[in-house]
């Protein structure tokens, strides 16, 4: 195709994260050459030291906002950004750090730091979208370089993006995987969690963790008393289980506090 | 076998009209007669802790010895008491995966100088597979298949030309797993029509051997390559006796008398909502059915903006998206899209394809993971409890 004088500007930015979902925008390798030739990436830290002034036409957001500087950090990354797009859990919803949500703050920063005084931190860890108006939320702990292609490619061809909310059971029934949980007893939350990943863990007989958060309509409730009735699950390791990378993610964050209610009582 | 193959629906207690008896050694050289005439023998395989289909090289690659336990959501295998090589009822995989291939590419593009569009040809040559093992409710499920893409105004050609290349060795059901209900739906487990061959194992004090009926001229090709003999009185009575047998050991039952008008007079059921507050919604049932047809079709284009794919893939009516029109999905709540499942596959089905959706294979009971029995959502609806006297206790 013909590239226009006027190339769309990519910013990506960095809030609370480990970076692991802007190494995978690095792993594009050289599809990010093909990319190149179609934008002009203006602020990436992680990949160039230059830094070109907004407004941008596509930002790339990945981390949480644990800071007030991060909530007003935020805002004017919106203002100067056409579209914004959130790259992985912990820009979706806070990632492994809004465990933290369920616990307090100051006792945490109390034990951790020698002068707690020094830390200014938000009591919870939130995704973007709780701050400002996202376009696309792309799921993944880390995000899929398959589906970031997808949405940057959607976004120059000005489409819809192609990624799927459904579950990531219909992943691993399409690459023909024996379900572990059936099969296997293996606890699994693939039936509530958004594919994305290609169904990796149960490819490799693992359970799925819920790295993309939960999958529309999750039904959170009915598989944590399957897990519970029938797996013998214990309600800590359910917990346990709903809190990781999307700890904050609503219908995780729900159930997981349902379940913490039978913990005491259920304890072998 | 073409696709003119009828409805494998027949009674369980007909014996066969005329029947051949192979040793057990002899199957491999009619594996082997079927490599040589080009096929990919598909069939049932240990993996994974499942029996799956898969290539086979040989009957080693058979799950020997190995049988199912099903119930609702669970699978496991176990160890017969003897070395049958078909001794299971039917695993996750469904041959639905071959004739109608999970993801595949209906067409690709690329953009020409000029700024059009070029339609890349597509070089890969039709599959030519040999399905060994076939059950009686799959070869149902098959010909329930063929009227959804085949005998329908619009033939899908994916689907026609690797269902005209399809041989079919079907293996008569001797052990029904704790979900099966075929009886019920009038699909098995004899197979009596739809397939090249069809045999039965028997493993008595006259040796492993088998039963085999011819079904079409590729068949007695196949089978008159082999070393066979006629089958005595007393192998074919050995036989019907398996598959009577295992019509009387079906783990589930479905009553379905009048079961069209019983789902349209129930559409406010209030079993609806209880069917709903389990239901993960996750699609399985419909991924593991052998008759559930839905694909999605999505455009794909490339990084560079110079090529274009058009994927088709499985989907599922339980997704929002699959029915997401206009701004919104029809079915926005999984009580509706349950609903509308479940009596698209035993009512609406009927209006629409001249059968049930169901052949009783009883794949979307084990495979939900939260243990969805659709037997016993009928049941409830019916107002009664499900009969389990025949559960199939192992």
């Amino acid at each position: 195709m013909s590239v226009t004088a006027e190339r769309p500007t990519l910013a990506v930015w960095k809030f609370a994260s480990c970076d692991g979902c802007q190494l995978e925008v690095l792993s594009l390798a050289d599809r990010l050459l093909t990319l190149t030739e179609r934008i002009d990436v203006a602020f990436f830290l992680e990949a160039s030291g230059s830094r070109a002034e907004g407004p941008y036409d596509l930002s790339l957001v990945e981390g949480s906002v644990t800071t007030p500087d991060d909530a007003r950090r935020i805002r004017e990354i919106r203002a100067q950004s056409k579209t914004l797009v959130t790259i992985g859990a912990c820009a979706t919803s806070g990632g492994i750090q809004a465990l933290r949500n369920f616990a307090d703050i100051d006792a945490f920063t109390s034990i951790v730091y020698a002068r707690p005084d020094y830390i200014d931190t938000l009591a919870k860890s939130t995704g973007i979208a709780d701050h400002v108006t996202v376009d696309f939320e792309l799921r993944g702990c880390p995000i899929s370089i398959t589906q970031l292609t997808e949405v940057v490619t959607a976004f120059l061809d000005g489409r819809r993006p192609s990624v799927a909310p459904s579950s990531v059971c219909g992943e691993c029934k399409r690459r023909g995987t024996v379900c572990v949980m059936v099969a296997h007893g293996t606890p699994c939350l693939g039936p509530i969690t958004q594919a994305g990943c290609g169904a990796l863990c149960p490819a490799y007989d693992r359970g799925c963790y819920g790295c993309f958060g939960p999958a529309e309509t999750a039904n959170a409730a009915s598989l944590m008393d399957w897990w519970g009735d029938v797996l013998g699950v214990d309600a800590g390791s359910r917990v346990r289980m709903l809190r990781t990378f999307n700890a904050n993610a609503p219908e995780f964050r729900d159930e997981s506090r349902r379940q913490d209610e039978q913990v005491d009582h259920d304890t072998p | 076998m073409t696709a003119q193959a009828a409805s494998a629906a027949g009674d369980a207690a007909r014996p066969p009209e005329s029947a051949e008896v192979i040793k057990a050694d002899a199957l491999e050289d009619l594996l082997d007669g079927l490599g040589r005439r080009g096929y990919t023998v598909v069939g049932p395989t240990v993996a994974d802790g499942a029996i799956v289909y898969d290539e086979l090289t040989s009957v080693a690659d058979l799950p020997r010895g190995w049988t199912d336990e099903q119930s609702p959501g669970r699978y496991r295998l176990a160890r017969r008491e003897d070395e049958a090589w078909f001794g299971y009822a039917v695993g996750p995989h469904s041959w639905k995966r071959y004739l109608l291939p999970p993801t595949h590419t209906a067409w690709s593009a690329e953009r020409t100088a000029d700024g059009g569009m070029r339609i890349l040809d597509d070089p890969s040559p039709v599959p030519r597979y040999a399905f060994v093992g076939v059950r009686s409710c799959e070869l149902a499920a098959i010909a329930v298949q063929d009227r959804v893409f085949i005998r329908g105004p619009f033939a899908d050609t994916v689907y026609a030309r690797r269902r005209d290349e399809v041989l079919l060795v079907a293996v008569n059901c001797g052990d029904p797993a704790g979900t099966c209900f075929c009886a019920s739906m009038g699909t098995g487990p004899r197979a009596t029509t739809g397939f090249d061959l069809a045999l039965t194992e028997l493993l008595d004090d006259e040796g492993h051997r088998f039963v085999v009926e011819v079904g079409t001229a590729a068949g007695r090709a196949l089978l008159d390559d082999v070393t066979h003999r006629a089958a005595e009185q007393r192998d074919v009575a050995a036989a019907v006796d398996i598959t009577d047998r295992a019509a009387q050991r079906m783990g589930r039952q479905m009553d379905v008398t009048g079961i069209r008008e019983l789902l349209y007079d129930n559409l406010e059921h209030p079993r609806w909502d209880d069917v709903a507050s389990r239901c993960l919604a996750c699609g399985n049932c419909t991924l593991a059915c052998p008759t559930c047809f839905c694909t999605s079709v999505t455009d794909v284009t490339d990084l560079a903006g110079e090529r274009i794919e058009r994927q088709r893939a499985w989907d599922s009516c339980f997704t929002l998206d699959f029915t997401y029109t206009a701004g919104a999905p029809v079915r926005g709540t999984t009580r509706s899209r349950y609903r509308q499942w479940m009596t698209h596959k035993l009512a609406t089905w009927i209006d629409q394809f001249g059968s049930s959706g169901c052949v009783g294979c009883g794949r979307c009971i084990t495979w939900c993971p939260v243990g969805i029995d659709i037997t016993e959502e009928v049941a409830a609806i019916r107002g009664t409890e499900p009969d389990e006297s025949g559960e199939n206790e192992t």
